[in-house]
């Protein structure tokens, strides 16, 4: 959104760092205004957003690819077209993210190249395989339910691309999770074989997903200036509670048992989880996990194979241009 | 433990509807494939349109043929539930994705076909057809479009994009000839004015095909040669292990509901 | 390698309900008429939408925020341009 109409014109001293700029610019914050585009902030405002936005749709992007793994074997046709609409809309967010990204003064081509590299991250759940159709229902219930909770306040993120393109994503999101658990609950109402499979994805899912709420608040990095900025508004933690105790009572309602033997309901009815597993964490977002590698051969394969089409496009388009041009010309 | 085969009663209108309900499907799912692997995300994103206007169309088609034919069959039964021998449709549609370049040749054979045909067919006499072609026909219509630009860009694009969409042409040329073919089956439908003969489509079909081949600085084989078979479950390689994947939670756990 | 940019567009919807065309998002696109087709097929799959602009984005003349205050602040004292600044009593009706 006017990345190279405005940001390129940042040739004087915008970037400049100086106090009085960044009172003013916290000020605005402060008083719930949208940050926009051609608006001065701070470098490492500009360099965090940039950062997470992409990751953001890197992961939208990557995250097509476990589920994709299902769309030529979707049980039923109702099925098989809910699931391609389901990660063709998973296309459009990394689209829309990835514009929203660009009006920060960095391209498409090099965000994605700094992910095709293994510069750039995208969410780890995306690093393990789906195995069994229930892993489509679990993805749907919990990937995007836990999705959801940390993109509702997005929406009112201060950076006014971001939050926008943020109010299309959850609007087009909200089938995804009813989908997810729509498949959970037929599987569950099932067969034994059909329900086996549920209980089974659900614990391998369980403790990925509850990773995806990021490390615990006392070791995160980047959440105090991200909250000061109103990019972040709720803390891993606070999500990850929060996502707990939605989740729990639809796993009971499916028959499901969630994979924690040490959870606990307290007092104020909070389910309070058993210790998270980091380790693992740190592994998968280290490279180490089961699909990494998988995943950005997909994605390096494809870019590589649509080179020669992107190029096309390009050569054609100025052909077109040079006819326009000398037919005018005439 | 296998699933039988579904025994379906091919009357003239049952196995018709099959024959066009198996097309769209098969096409569709091949559309799907692309789903994550696509040149651009903007084209990620036409692909996907365009599988599901195929599966819509599938679905529809098979629905009116398990109607139709009155037994105990439904869409899923007859999509999940037949053998590659059972499969009525066009060899065109089930050739593999191959590259960019053949995914929207093959598209565009086809769409060129079907976008007259279902034009036609909103003057059948059978209610249901008409009504399933006058929503496929603006569908067809806009892949049409969307195949022939890139056709254009292909041919006319780079060293590169012009071999491969050449190449393309040439190998798929010999599947086009069976989307104009009619057998027994069929002429009395096209006598009741249920169904369309496809060979008065032939002349349109090859002009629009000329233009944007000519357009796109490409050029048709001399070859009249064209295979045929889909249409009598005769298939190539490519459709049983399509169908495997297609197939394979259906074959796996019998008579689960999904 | 890097990838060569391609051009960005930005994509204006008029919807349904008979309002102007508004600013929906961006693509990119090598030239109009794909712009438009990438724009049909990413912004109006739930039925968004009659009509769509595209516009290269490169050809989007924008105000400056740091001029603001000229800009847009001299408009806010002009009160007498709106309905409420004027009294009209009640038993008169709507007017």
């Amino acid at each position: 959104m006017y990345t190279q109409a405005l940001n390129t014109s940042d040739a004087d001293d915008r970037n400049v760092e100086d106090a009085t700029r960044a009172a003013a610019f916290q000020a605005r914050i402060d008083a719930d205004d949208r940050i926009e585009p051609n608006d001065w902030m701070p470098a490492a405002y500009r360099k965090t957003l940039t950062r997470q936005i992409s990751q953001h749709a890197h992961s939208e992007i990557v995250g097509m690819l476990p589920e994709g793994n299902w769309i030529t074997r979707a049980p039923t046709l109702r099925r098989k077209a809910a699931l391609l609409a389901k990660v063709q809309d998973e296309c459009g967010h990394g689209l829309y993210l990835y514009a929203a990204a660009e009006t920060l003064g960095t391209s498409r081509e090099e965000l994605v190249d700094a992910m095709l590299t293994g510069k750039a991250k995208y969410s780890s759940i995306f690093n393990y395989p789906t195995l069994t159709w229930a892993d489509i229902g679990t993805i749907g219930w919990l990937v995007d339910g836990a999705a959801i909770m940390n993109q509702i306040p997005l929406c009112r993120c201060s950076y006014g691309p971001y939050a926008r393109a943020m109010i299309r994503v959850c609007k087009e999101e909200s089938f995804h999770q009813r989908q997810g658990f729509e498949i959970m609950l037929t599987l569950c109402r099932g067969t034994d074989e059909q329900k086996a499979m549920a209980q089974d994805a659900l614990n391998r899912w369980w403790w990925p997903v509850l990773m995806m709420f990021g490390p615990p608040d006392k070791v995160s990095q980047h959440s105090d200036t991200s909250t000061k900025w109103k990019i972040k508004r709720f803390s891993n933690d606070e999500l990850r509670q929060k996502f707990v105790d939605a989740t729990v009572p639809q796993a009971q309602f499916l028959g499901l048992t969630i994979p924690d033997p040490k959870m606990k309901q307290d007092e104020a009815g909070h389910w309070v989880p058993g210790p998270i597993d980091w380790d693992e964490f740190k592994q998968v977002l280290a490279g180490n996990g089961p699909c990494n590698r998988d995943r950005l051969a997909a994605r390096r394969k494809a870019h590589d194979a649509g080179a020669w089409v992107r190029e096309a496009a390009a050569a054609y388009a100025e052909k077109r241009k040079r006819r326009q041009f000398a037919q005018a010309a005439e | 433990m296998a699933v039988a085969n579904v025994e379906i009663s091919e009357t003239p209108l049952v196995l018709y509807t099959l024959r066009r309900a198996d097309d769209a499907l098969i096409l569709g799912h091949r559309l799907s494939e692309w789903c994550g692997h696509a040149p651009t995300l903007e084209e990620d994103m036409a692909l996907a349109n365009m599988g599901l206007d195929l599966l819509g169309q599938a679905r529809e088609l098979y629905t009116y043929a398990a109607r139709v034919e009155g037994k105990d069959n439904d869409e899923d039964k007859l999509a999940y539930l037949r053998d590659v021998r059972q499969y009525r449709n066009l060899l065109l549609v089930e050739q593999p994705n191959g590259d960019f370049a053949r995914t929207m040749v093959r598209q565009f054979f086809h769409a060129a076909f079907a976008d007259l045909y279902w034009r036609a067919m909103m003057q059948s006499k059978d209610a249901t057809l008409a009504a399933i072609a006058a929503k496929s026909e603006k569908e067809s219509a806009y892949h049409v479009r969307h195949s022939s630009e890139w056709i254009i860009r292909l041919g006319d694009g780079t060293e590169e994009s012009h071999h491969r969409a050449q190449t393309a042409i040439d190998d798929l040329w010999s599947f086009t000839g069976e989307m104009f073919s009619v057998d027994g089956s069929e002429h009395g439908l096209i006598d009741a004015g249920i169904a369309v003969d496809p060979v008065s489509l032939y002349p349109q079909w090859l002009k629009t095909i000329t233009a944007v081949v000519n357009e796109a600085t490409l050029a048709l084989p001399a070859s009249n040669w064209m295979q045929q078979g889909g249409r009598g479950g005769r298939h190539s390689e490519h459709l049983g292990h399509l169908l495997s994947e297609l197939q394979s939670l259906q074959r796996t756990f019998p008579g689960a509901t999904w | 390698m890097a990838t060569p940019n391609s051009p960005l567009w930005e994509v204006f919807i008029r919807s349904r309900n008979g309002l102007a065309h508004k600013h929906v998002g961006s693509l990119h696109a090598a030239d109009a008429t794909l712009a438009l087709q990438a724009a049909r097929d990413i912004y109006t799959r739930r039925g968004e939408g009659l009509s769509i602009w595209v516009v290269p984005s490169s050809a989007i003349t924008a105000s400056d925020p740091a001029e603001k205050g000229m800009m847009f602040e001299p408009a806010e004292s002009k009160i007498y341009r709106h309905p409420t600044f004027y009294d009209v009593p009640d038993e008169v009706g709507h007017m």
